[in-house]
């Protein structure tokens, strides 16, 4: 076990650099700094599947079952999902949203006990590593959208202002953003429909019932409508730009407090205290 | 050897002097091998441009040749020296090094960053390498400041950022469509800023083009001409749903678009963003237009302010471009300095000496048994050899110290022997004598 703690740690070091030369990217004119970042997110990226595969094997179990876990597992899939962004878009600019985003939730990971939990034999079921791989999937991708949201919202209130500051030359243009907030509703929303779906099912397997209106699904199910309603104005009313920006980042929003505020604030079957038994 | 430079430039002279200073770019021959013809200078070249004439030289006595480089000025353009004697520069050394490079790196332009500077100095190279008026000297120089502007160019943000109106124009539409080879592209009124900025936008790619004007003759002229359509005046309101762009720039004394009317153009496009460029002075679009979402106008004063940011951008990054002439000054400089014969023969003969020295203490280490005098008489053979050999080399550089093909031979020394730059030390060493008197 120490040995994936000690990868966990080193992964969450080259995150905390990527994340020093991102900042000094931006801040600074130095395509240098942005472009070693990148390099830098890639390498910690690699090091993090080596911890989660590491865990894996040794818990016997997708490590998603602590709080800890399921913290990594987030960053991680936030970090991969960034990058197959990257490879689509080029955008370092982005990078410089995310990466702090995964270094925090890592951060946060290591207040957290890395102790692997004894096997809860409610989590050995075939549904669950589904459920929780498409929901993560589902929030870094949202997460990506909320990123997009925010430099679509810089960026236009600059071309409103006619005050441009050095930012305005780094950042992509508004209808790259805009399509990127589309790409991830796209995408975003049929993960997070199935993970929702994959979620009753399990539940139903566990608990013998598919909805129970615990907390964490009551505040899922209200994200899962602000996207619809987002997706559905973009289809059908043409909703885009600021508008479609500021839903992006609003439903993150919710989607954060759900994974967070839920288990801090609120008790119910997604506590992770129900899972360990602390 | 040392380069000078003698001319004038936009910041010295008005137009008035420089266009009677200017060389016609067809006939550059026989100016060039006038300035060669000049007793001090060994080397020369032109560059005229209509912000600037340069003649640039290698030569063994700058202040001779600067002399004479000014009286060949006025006198090839048959003007009095007094005329132009205070608009004309000269610079020599280090000072003429950081000049050609900071005039080819664009930070002594009109406007900061333009990148004309650079091919126009690379046709005056091409002219003085066609009638053989530039060596080696003048061809290392011109290839180590083309190299210098490459590298300002890339490492620094000085010629990012549009500094036109029109091309600011172009470059804001590009940070709001991405792409406008897809987009098109509406000309309501026909001022001349209208076409220059539509014909920008044209030759960046826009894939359609609308005109309007309240006298249809006109605007299917200039369609004609864009290979446009033209749209009647009285409905061009309903055509705008298929425009991106719009440029205006009539002579209404009212707005001709208003908040209603793009309100509801927006709603038909599906609230795709427009870009509303108005040059007209009055204005033609009302200002609120700007606070409706995806639509974002601007009249002159925005762009003339876009324009105004950017060359600040450029003044900052031209610190950046200033720090990498003054590194690169250096290194020419040096390269220079290590063409003059006297240290060359010296770090030839000391080259020598250490190969001598080495492998006779190689050959001593062998043949332990030696007697004194053996060793004496092996050690006089060594000599002999390195005086007999570098006989000739060093009498040759030092013929040719005087005249033009004494550098040529140098550089070609410190090639063949891969010799080093001469340290400091080099003048305490005791004069070289005659071969064979050592």
């Amino acid at each position: 076990m120490t040995v994936n703690i000690l990868l966990f740690k080193i992964t969450l070091l080259v995150y905390f650099v990527a994340t020093i030369f991102y900042l000094i990217g931006v801040i600074s004119r130095k395509e240098r700094f942005r472009q070693n970042a990148v390099y830098l997110l890639i390498g910690g990226f690699v090091l993090h599947c080596i911890t989660l595969a590491v865990r894996w094997v040794a818990t016997g179990a997708i490590p998603v079952a602590s709080l800890h876990e399921s913290l990594s597992f987030f960053a991680w899939t936030l970090v991969g999902i960034y990058l197959i962004f990257y490879l689509r878009y080029r955008t370092v600019m982005l990078g410089a949203f995310i990466t702090p985003l995964a270094l925090v939730l890592m951060i946060i990971g290591t207040t957290t006990s890395a102790q692997a939990p004894a096997l809860n034999p409610m989590l050995d079921s075939w549904w669950f590593p589904v459920h929780v791989t498409l929901a993560f999937l589902g929030h870094a991708i949202f997460a990506i959208a909320a990123a997009a949201g925010v430099m679509y919202l810089l960026q236009e209130r600059m071309l409103k202002s006619k005050k441009f500051s050095g930012l305005f030359y780094r950042l992509p243009s508004l209808d790259t953003l805009d399509s990127m907030n589309y790409k991830c509703l796209t995408f975003g929303f049929p993960l997070m429909t199935m993970g929702i779906i994959s979620g009753a099912i399990w539940a139903n397997s566990a608990w013998g019932g598919y909805w129970r209106w615990d907390p964490k699904e009551t505040w899922a199910l209200i994200s899962w409508f602000l996207y619809a309603a987002l997706l559905h104005g973009r289809l059908t009313v043409g909703w885009r730009g600021r508008r479609a920006a500021i839903f992006a980042i609003i439903g993150f929003g919710f989607l954060l407090f759900t994974f967070f505020g839920v288990n801090l604030f609120l008790s119910g079957e997604h506590s992770f205290r129900n899972f360990t038994g602390q | 050897m040392h380069i000078v430079i003698v001319g004038l430039s936009h910041k010295t002279a008005p137009v008035e002097i420089r266009e009677r200073l200017a060389f016609a770019p067809t006939a550059m021959q026989r100016p060039l091998q006038k300035l060669l013809e000049l007793p001090p200078v060994a080397e020369g070249l032109i560059v005229s441009t209509c912000n600037r004439v340069e003649l640039c030289a290698a030569t063994k006595e700058p202040d001779v040749a600067i002399a004479a480089m000014r009286r060949f000025l006025a006198e090839y353009h048959e003007i009095t020296p007094s005329e132009i004697d205070d608009h004309l520069y000269d610079y020599q050394g280090e000072d003429a090094i950081r000049h050609l490079f900071r005039v080819a790196s664009s930070l002594d332009s009109m406007v900061l960053g333009e990148p004309q500077i650079l091919g126009q100095i690379k046709t005056a190279y091409g002219y003085a390498a066609e009638f053989k008026t530039a060596g080696l000297i003048l061809n290392r120089f011109l290839h180590k400041a083309f190299s210098v502007a490459k590298r300002v160019r890339t490492e620094t943000a000085i010629a990012s950022n549009a500094v036109s109106v029109s091309f600011a124009a172009v470059e804001l539409a590009r940070k709001i469509f991405d792409r406008i080879d897809n987009k098109a592209v509406m000309i309501i009124g026909a001022g001349e800023m209208c076409e220059l900025a539509a014909r920008h936008f044209i030759t960046n790619g826009v894939s359609k083009v609308l005109v309007t004007n309240r006298t249809f003759a006109r605007a299917e002229k200039l369609a004609a001409e864009f290979q446009g359509k033209a749209v009647p005046f009285e409905n061009f309101v309903d055509h705008l749903v298929e425009a991106d762009i719009v440029l205006t720039s009539t002579g209404a004394p009212n707005f001709i678009l208003g908040q209603r009317h793009m309100e509801d153009v927006l709603k038909r496009r599906k609230n795709r963003p427009m870009f509303l460029i108005d040059i007209a002075v009055p204005r033609d679009i009302d200002p609120k237009v700007n606070s409706l979402d995806n639509a974002y106008l601007y009249d002159v004063d925005d762009l003339q302010g876009v324009v105004q940011a950017n060359l600040k951008e450029r003044k900052k990054e031209a610190g950046k471009a200033e720090a990498i002439v003054e590194q690169e000054i250096g290194q020419f400089h040096q390269w220079l300095a290590n063409l003059e014969v006297k240290p060359t023969i010296i770090a030839l003969r000391r080259k020598f000496e250490e190969i001598r020295q080495q492998e006779l203490d190689k050959t001593f280490g062998n043949l332990k048994d030696l007697s004194g005098k053996d060793r004496k008489s092996i050690e006089a053979m060594a000599n002999a050899i390195i005086n007999k050999i570098l006989h000739q080399p060093t009498t040759v550089l030092k013929q040719s110290q005087n005249d033009a093909s004494g550098t040529d031979h140098v550089d070609a020394v410190r090639t063949l022997f891969d010799l080093p730059a001469p340290a400091d030390d080099d003048k305490e060493i005791k004069p070289l004598g005659d071969p064979g008197q050592e």
